[in-house]
């Protein structure tokens, strides 16, 4: 049954661990975003602004973890330095 | 809670509180969920009634919300919250945890009024974070009385009589603050600062409920590409049509002034719901909304 | 040493909520309950009682603030009643399938309309399968002795399911009799602080109460299937060292009054119990072979103790105060169904009486033994199912 365990006592009950995840959404998305790094001047505003906590923070630039990124497109439109494109799966 | 909580991007905690839901691509929601639990911390347990965050979080085997939550009835997530900080308080554990009920604005403004003004009432010690994406999105875009007037919803259809919306949005603010409470504040999650400052300011209220309500733009429900989510919400802030406010120290007042109103078509073009009004029908909205300001300054 | 009180059914109850040290209380008023939530509000006032008390706006609140409670490890407490109940119906389920163990009262109270705050027990008995233990009471005594053991057993590790206790309207919640009221210090030797297998905490950060889809659901509700099922068990374990500490015992889910060599009994709940006793033992006065089951506890439906008690009777009655429209009454249904897997059954017969408060004497209950000593006789019951002390309608 993990990874949420939902045995608690030998009993069935509706209470698991949180931060359990399994699904990962990065299936549903159709564009993915790319990062130019070079444009990146580390504002953190796609950071702020990801509905899906994709995106890393690193020292000098942000990295995009494609696991749960559903490709919305949030951090492209917001990025005030055109540092991110959208490029369509599969190209 | 308690010190200087600092809001500057750079000074943000690393953690994700919420990572692997199921909302839609480009949920607003979303964004203030995760940057509410950045400010709020892991010192934090929640109520959340059954609302688009609960069906796309609690939903076993995928329980991503890293703070304890507590699943609710939908009209119940005040109470649910008061009944947390009264164990907790019972218990001797109130004061370093911060006790949050959150919510959609049908389950704030609606099904859930009313556990929410006794909740106020009793001046039990809660933060209320009311998500606003203005209708009942998580059943399919149903209207509730926090979705603005003239907009197309699956139960306001237009249709050979007309029937969009006709009842402007309950002012949720003035509810609350009508209740006395310490603070209460509107925000945007297309303005990060001023939603975790009101934030900020909410949590570290120690003696009785705080309110915020946050509006949440949501691309399925008005009808936008997923992209425009932060785009859409600095237009209804722009364009007048939602007022950051702040409800402190029995005062009223507006955090954003607006020196000229962007064109409110602006905001109203870019969105399926509000395809079908007529540019006669957006200059009076437009007139509505000149008023509305000129009774708040 | 246990102190003794004059005191009504609905302060008996409030101080087995004192006495079990419950830790949060919300309640909203509704007559006949609000004796309860005023003397809990008195106690917790003047400290005799250290927990928080919710002042809710409404039933449903009442019971969201329990569940809240309880979540975070809180032994709350709320009652009702009636319209009430029904107002809180939506969160029986969630507290039940949260599986925390809230304990109510219930003083039972018709439902409207006619509007009618008089005793019957349509309101409890409506909230059969919402999944919470559901015990009834005959005296003030057992009221008390009730709540107090309902927290041990609703929080049995195996258990985690809450309980209602309920109690007759007025007959009982609002009439005085003289109520031993256990010391503290036996209480707190039976009763444990709660300390619960799970609970909302930041150091483990649980989502509680989580959704499941078709492929899990099931399992989850089996699980508060198997939990009801050890109930019976540890409630006499636990009516057992209340005897032991207190000194009282009233025989576990149900009680068998003179049934031994019984040839009819009628099955009771609540305080029309008491009505039958007397009726009982003038019958056995005059030879007849007539015994009394009084039902303790109806969720779980004590199925192995009925068919026990029941095996060797030659008729049994049922005395329903509360209607299943277009059927007869609940209790009546539930206690067939349970002798239906015996390979020889008594002939059974369901009355339903005291609908709305109306007073159930002594001379229906003796109609009701006399019905089934003429079945038993004669091999046949006439009618099934039989409205008691029913005023001329024009049908």
């Amino acid at each position: 049954m993990s990874p949420a365990q939902p045995l608690h006592q030998g009993r069935l009950i509706p209470h698991f661990p949180g931060g359990t995840v399994r699904q990962k959404t990065g299936s549903w998305r159709i564009f993915r975003p790319v990062l130019d790094v070079e444009k990146c001047n580390n504002c953190l505003l796609c950071w702020i602004f990801c509905p899906d906590g994709a995106i890393d923070r690193e020292e000098k630039w942000v990295t995009i973890g494609l696991d749960f990124c559903k490709g919305c497109g949030i951090c492209e439109n917001e990025c005030p330095t055109d540092a991110i494109t959208m490029v369509k799966e599969g190209k | 809670m308690s010190g200087v909580i600092s809001v500057r991007p750079k000074d943000l905690p690393f953690d994700e509180s919420v990572v692997g839901h199921l909302g839609c691509s480009g949920c607003g929601a979303f964004v203030a969920v995760r940057l509410a639990l950045k400010i709020l911390g892991d010192q934090t347990m929640l109520a959340i009634p059954a609302c688009c965050v609960l069906a796309t979080t609690c939903f076993y085997p995928q329980v991503p919300l890293k703070v304890p939550t507590l699943m609710t009835a939908f009209p119940a997530t005040a109470a649910t919250a008061s009944g947390i900080a009264a164990g907790l308080r019972h218990l001797g554990k109130k004061k370093e945890i911060t006790v949050v009920g959150l919510a959609g604005d049908g389950g704030t403004a609606d099904i859930g009024i009313q556990a929410l003004s006794g909740a106020l009432d009793r001046g039990d010690q809660i933060l209320y974070i009311c998500y606003d994406n203005e209708a009942y999105m998580n059943t399919g875009v149903q209207r509730s009385g926090a979705t603005p007037k003239g907009a197309r919803t699956t139960t306001t259809p237009g249709g050979q009589r007309g029937m969009w919306e006709s009842s402007p949005k309950k002012d949720l603010l003035s509810i609350v603050a009508a209740h006395g409470i310490p603070y209460a504040a509107t925000s945007c999650i297309s303005f990060p600062q001023d939603f975790m400052q009101k934030l900020a300011k909410a949590a570290q209220v120690e003696d009785g409920p705080s309110f915020i309500h946050v509006l949440a733009p949501c691309p399925p429900g008005w009808g936008y590409a997923s992209e425009k989510t932060i785009e859409l919400g600095k237009l209804a802030v722009e364009a007048g049509v939602f007022i950051l406010r702040e409800w402190e120290n029995g005062e009223m007042k507006v955090t954003r002034k607006l020196r000229k109103r962007k064109p409110l078509a602006e905001y109203l073009k870019p969105q399926a719901r509000f395809r079908h009004l007529t540019d006669e029908e957006i200059k009076a909205m437009e007139e509505e909304i000149a008023r509305a300001w000129e009774t708040i300054s | 040493m246990a102190e003794f009180k004059f005191i009504n059914g609905n302060e008996a109850v409030a101080y087995g909520v004192k006495l079990a040290r419950a830790g949060v209380v919300a309640a909203y008023p509704i007559t006949p309950q609000t004796k309860i939530v005023e003397k809990l509000s008195e106690l917790i006032a003047d400290r005799e009682l250290e927990a928080e008390f919710v002042k809710v706006e409404s039933e449903h609140s009442a019971m969201a603030a329990c569940l809240g409670a309880a979540s975070v490890g809180a032994r709350a407490f709320t009652a009702s009643s009636s319209q009430g109940l029904a107002y809180m119906f939506e969160m029986l389920s969630y507290t039940a399938g949260s599986r925390f163990p809230v304990v109510m009262a219930i003083v039972n109270r018709a439902m409207a309309p006619p509007w009618n705050i008089w005793c019957d027990h349509q309101d409890s008995i409506s909230c059969r399968d919402t999944g919470w233990i559901q015990y009834y009471v005959e005296s003030a005594q057992e009221a008390l002795d009730t709540v107090v053991q309902a927290f041990r057993v609703s929080e049995h590790p195996e258990v985690m399911t809450p309980a209602m206790v309920c109690l007759d309207a007025f007959v009982l919640s609002h009439t005085e009799e003289p109520v031993a009221i256990p010391s503290q210090d036996a209480v707190d030797a039976f009763l444990p602080p709660y300390n619960p297998p799970y609970r909302m905490d930041v150091e483990n950060p649980m989502t509680f109460s989580a959704g499941a889809f078709p492929d899990s659901y099931m399992e989850f509700k089996y699980g508060q299937h198997l939990a009801f099922q050890v109930v019976p068990r540890v409630m006499r374990e636990v009516e057992d060292d209340w005897e032991r500490k207190v000194g009282r015992s009233y025989g576990g889910p149900l009680e068998a009054y003179r049934c031994e060599d019984a040839e009819v009994a009628l099955v009771t709940v609540g305080t029309a119990t008491g009505t039958a006793r007397l009726v009982v033992d003038s019958l056995r006065e005059s030879g007849r072979k007539a015994g009394l089951i009084k039902l303790r506890l109806f969720r779980p439906f004590p199925v192995e103790e009925l068919r026990e008690t029941a095996r060797s009777l030659k008729a049994i009655g049922v005395l329903d105060r509360n209607l299943s429209f277009g059927f007869e009454g609940a209790v009546f249904s539930e206690v067939k169904a349970a002798l239906y897997g015996l390979p020889a059954r008594p002939l059974a017969a369901g009355f339903v009486a005291g609908l709305g408060g109306r007073d159930i004497n002594v001379e229906q209950v003796e109609q009701m033994y006399d019905r089934l000593e003429s079945a038993s006789r004669t091999g046949l019951m006439e009618r099934e199912v039989e409205f008691i002390g029913l005023k001329g309608v024009a049908v």
